[in-house]
């Protein structure tokens, strides 16, 4: 398909969406690239480049009339006039936030993806503009802090005096806020941060920052952090108020999906910082996590503080940042485009459906919603069937309907054995399916490291075969005699054999020394 | 007299199952798995005492002679189990626990046949009930005892790994199945011990059969099957002697030996049926047609990198993280050792690194876990593939040792794969991947993997254990020198802080 770059028309905006490496990686896979001239001057990628990488260079309208526009900021009405009716567009188009843009990219009939809201699943990891965006963006604020602030970050002792380390705090320890804490760590800073999901903390740990719990747990399923109540705000307000005042530089990267930025410290706490103290606001764009901010502009307060809510860091970056965003466009071509090259986003796969916004004059926002697991901790219990008694143990059937009818059969099976036991059976009967089930729930919450010890200790157990062979011992019948001798060997060797080897094997596992 | 022994040796009975159910339970963490095997060894010392108890004094000889027999008999028993235990070698781990697997089908076998020659004649509805239950003890005791065996040499490289493909394999099964039932019914009706014997013959051969079709790699499951069927004979020996402590001991382990060929199924998105019925990786041609497709270049002879150990080693130095992901490889190199002292030089140098480990790599379940505490790694650092999957796209380096179709992208991005759908530790996301493969040969699967082509991957030819030790050497030799380059006087430790 014929896929266009067209130059970014807002001033401000570096990033774009195709580079000179993204572009023979495209051109490899059979696409034709059209560039506008001038498309990648601010990421310093000069047209020669993009030629050189099998690319022609076009000029704007030839660009919007591509099969699939590749953008970065949302299109304008104007440039949304010029794509074709049956065209497609990719960008950041904030769907949540921007219904007049979905109606008019519907009304014209495109098929737009918003590659702001790639659902979170592993598979989608290498489409995820946000996250590559915010690791840039992260790294950028503190570096636009220790510009603003008038120190160092790193700590000195020398003959004119002992300088102690700036102290940074980092609210949200996301994507952007780890790309901060280990940018701020590398320049000497005393890090410290918080998030409200508590199992980031060993993250921010691994990276050398303290982790400030905030007494406030939230995790949703979809991986990303949600709005507190009421009780656990104010908690977590008492926390960001307590770091905040005892910080030289605060970065805050709290978002919430499609909705405007939780407040998180305000105008009073901001008051009581130092004068000459440093705030990032990486929220500014929604709002602002900080009381007093204001978007893409440096605000000074009364007190000193200066508050900082720049919207384009990554772009501050831009070569990189358009790197990494073309290399997730690149992803988004190999995900929608059919095996001949031609624009074919399959709707059915929820990845595909979840950035779809718009398709053939059709509105598909909000998609669905997602049934997929957050990338964190996976529920541990596994809904297995139970296993049925004797004979070969029953496949687990993938789906509801096999699996009951196993279930069915199992319990008919087994009521029909009792049924037609006798009665000293039956009883034996009961303690056995019992036992079943009391083995399948002991077992079933076992981690995976120690599976063959659990394996070799019921090896060990069923020795227990052994008190068969030793009633069996003093029958008077010689033959009967000696199979038991050999039947007792066997199983002994079993017993002690599992055993010991179980407890070799355990003797060795240990934890790391702290 | 009598009574009061029968009602202690119950009593023993009871108080072995409920520490069986507690070395279970026990065995399932870490903190708790040692006193969980010691549960098992009172439990097991406890029930055998009564047993021994019981059989002297219903014993037909006389009481000194039970008892030489029987300490004859476990002395041998205890003597072997001890040596092959202190013998064996953590890499032989999957052959010693096969091995001991056939041992509890033999002596169901031999139990079933004993209770045949000293109960089995009788008529009327016990007797019948009973034929019932050694025909079935004995049936499953005997797909254990051969099934084992086949397991045992295919692991230990006494047979080829390969599955047996013969025609009609499905059908061949079946009629046996169907027989062996039939045979169990007239010996039901009839009973003669030759009809015991066929019934077992034909049972041996189902059992060598059903493992024989299974290739080498699905072994994890199969081991933990036949650990689910040895503990079905012993339940069934139970039913035969009217034993409550075997039927529990032998429904525990039965029903946990299912879950784990479960969860082993699950781990390799393949349904338990498939596994069993075997043949997996033979005649899917889907690995050359991969390519074909919009979804990724993936050539049949593509194009690979290969990197230097003292390339490799500057980059682990240089990492901030780096997680190991081994495979059957890792055991067969017996690298286990030197990827350890990766492991420690690396953390000394300030590099976190963390294992990975998929639920199917090597050839038991959960092999490179013991190998890794065989070589001293702590297991807190050894984590499984939901843990480590997210964690990958922001690792530096993944060292791929010996793994292959663990790793494979292609059960994730080529549809049309045989392992599509299988999950994969998603090592390619990672910043950059060092694979130690000894040649270009595909894995067990068979299926090309589209890893070693890709722009951050580089490949490390060669014996595990060697390059492991070149990388290092090369560490070695390079932080003699000063690592410090910047020389400010700073001490950050000691400034003051507020």
């Amino acid at each position: 398909m014929r896929i266009g770059v067209p130059r970014e028309s807002r001033d401000g905006q570096a990033i774009v969406a195709a580079t000179p490496s993204t572009t023979s990686v495209l051109v490899g896979l059979g696409h034709e690239l059209l560039v506008e001239s001038g498309a990648g001057a601010r990421a310093a990628y000069p047209d020669s480049a993009y030629a050189g990488a099998g690319a022609q260079i076009v000029d704007r309208a030839a660009v919007w009339a591509a099969d699939l526009v590749l953008k970065v900021d949302p299109p304008t009405q104007e440039e949304v006039a010029l794509l074709r009716p049956d065209g497609a567009l990719a960008g950041l188009l904030a769907p949540a936030r921007s219904p007049e843009l979905l109606q008019l990219l519907t009304d014209r009939g495109v098929t737009a993806f918003a590659m702001d809201a790639v659902p979170r699943m592993s598979r989608s990891q290498s489409l995820d503009v946000l996250s590559s965006m915010a690791n840039l963006s992260g790294y950028r604020a503190v570096v636009e802090a220790a510009h603003e602030l008038g120190g160092m970050f790193g700590g000195q002792v020398t003959a004119a005096g002992t300088t102690p380390p700036a102290r940074v705090f980092v609210a949200g320890a996301g994507v952007a806020g780890l790309a901060a804490i280990g940018a701020a760590r590398a320049l000497g800073a005393e890090v410290r941060a918080t998030d409200v999901r508590p199992e980031v903390a060993e993250q921010v740990e691994s990276l050398g920052a303290t982790f400030v719990p905030l007494g406030a747990t939230t995790t949703s399923a979809d991986g990303y952090a949600r709005a507190l109540t009421e009780d656990q705000e104010a908690l977590a307000a008492a926390v960001y108020d307590r770091e905040a005042r005892a910080a030289d530089v605060v970065i805050t990267t709290a978002l919430l999906p499609g909705r405007p930025a939780p407040r998180l410290i305000g105008s009073e706490t901001v008051a009581a910082m130092r004068p000459g103290s440093v705030v990032v606001d990486l929220a500014a764009a929604t709002g602002g996590n900080v009381a007093g901010t204001v978007r893409d502009q440096r605000v000074v307060t009364e007190g000193g503080v200066h508050l900082l809510g720049w919207t384009d860091l990554a772009g501050r970056l831009p070569g990189q940042a358009s790197q990494l965003y073309g290399t997730n466009m690149v992803s988004l071509v190999r995900l929608v485009a059919g095996p001949g090259g031609e624009l074919a986003p399959d709707l059915e796969d929820e990845v595909v459906r979840g950035m779809t916004v718009a398709r053939a004059g059709e509105l598909l926002w909000p998609p669905p919603p997602s049934s997929v697991q957050a990338r964190g901790p996976a529920p541990s219990a596994a809904p297995a069937a139970p296993p049925a008694p004797p004979a070969p143990a029953p496949a687990p059937a993938p789906d509801r309907a096999t699996r009951r009818a196993v279930l069915l059969a199992t319990g008919a099976l087994v009521a029909l054995a009792a049924a037609l036991a006798p009665h000293e059976v039956r009883a034996h009967l009961t303690v056995f399916a019992l036992a079943v089930v009391a083995g399948y729930y002991v077992i079933s919450h076992v981690t995976h490291a120690l599976h063959t010890p659990l394996m070799s200790v019921t090896n060990a157990i069923s020795g227990i075969i052994c008190v068969g062979a030793l009633l069996q011992v003093g029958s008077a019948d010689p033959w009967v005699t000696a199979l038991s001798m050999v039947g007792i060997t066997v199983a002994s060797v079993n017993i002690v054999g599992g055993f010991t080897v179980t407890h070799r094997m355990l003797g060795m596992f240990r934890r790391a020394e702290p | 007299m009598s009574l009061t022994l029968d009602a202690a040796a119950e009593t023993a009975y009871l108080l072995a199952a409920l520490l069986f159910l507690g070395a279970l339970a026990g065995l399932s963490r870490h903190e708790s798995a040692r006193r969980g095997n010691l549960l098992g060894i009172v439990g097991m010392a406890l029930a055998l005492t009564a047993t021994v108890a019981l059989a002297v004094r219903d014993a037909e000889r006389g009481t000194v002679v039970t008892l030489l027999l029987i300490a004859v008999a476990v002395g041998v028993g205890a003597v072997i189990g001890v040596w092959r235990a202190r013998a064996v070698e953590m890499t032989g781990m999957p052959e010693l626990i096969a091995m001991l697997h056939s041992f509890v089908g033999l002596a169901a076998v031999l139990v079933g046949v004993n209770t045949y020659l000293t109960h089995g004649h009788g008529s009327g509805g016990a007797a019948v009930s009973q034929r019932v239950e050694i025909a079935v003890g004995v049936f499953i005791g005997a797909v254990t005892l051969t099934g084992s065996v086949v397991a045992w040499g295919k692991l230990s490289g006494r047979m080829s790994g390969a599955p047996l493909m013969l025609p009609r394999r499905h059908l061949l099964n079946l009629v046996v199945v169907l027989a062996s039932v039939a045979l169990a019914g007239w010996f039901v009706v009839a009973p003669s011990l030759w009809s015991l014997l066929v019934l077992t013959g034909m049972a041996l051969l189902l059992g060598a059969h059903l493992v024989a079709s299974i290739g080498g790699g699905d072994m994890p499951v199969v081991v933990s099957m036949l650990n689910s069927y040895s503990g079905w004979a012993a339940a069934a020996a139970g039913f035969m002697l009217g034993n409550d402590l075997l039927i529990i001991t032998g429904a525990l382990v039965g029903s946990s030996g299912a879950i784990l060929s479960y969860l082993m199924c699950k781990a390799m998105n393949r349904s338990f049926l498939s596994v069993i019925a075997g043949g997996f990786g033979q005649g899917t041609p889907a690995a050359g047609l991969a390519g074909a497709g919009g979804s990724g270049p993936v050539a049949a002879t593509q194009p690979v990198r290969e990197i230097t150990p003292e390339a490799a080693a500057d980059l682990l130095r240089t990492a901030r993280t780096v997680v190991v992901t081994p495979g059957y490889g890792m055991a067969v190199a017996r690298a286990q050792y030197a990827v350890a002292r990766l492991a420690e030089r690396l953390g000394e140098l300030g590099v976190r690194v963390r294992f990975g480990i998929h639920p199917v790599a090597g050839r038991l379940p959960g092999h490179m876990n013991v190998l890794l505490a065989e070589a001293r790694v702590p297991y807190d650092i050894v984590l499984g593939l939901e843990e480590i999957n997210p964690d990958l796209a922001d690792t530096d380096v993944v060292l791929v040792i010996g793994a292959n179709d663990t790793v494979n992208p292609a059960a994730v991005e080529e549809p049309v794969s045989p392992i599509a759908g299988m999950p994969v530790l998603e090592v390619w996301h990672a910043r950059q991947v060092i694979v130690f493969k000894r040649s270009m040969a595909t894995g067990y699967s068979g299926v090309d993997n589209p890893l070693f082509g890709r722009d951050n991957t580089r490949m490390l030819f060669g014996d595990a254990t060697d390059r492991v030790e070149d990388i290092l050497v090369a560490l070695a030799g390079a932080t003699t020198s000063p690592t410090t380059t910047t020389t400010s006087p700073t001490t950050p430790e000691e400034s003051s802080h507020r």
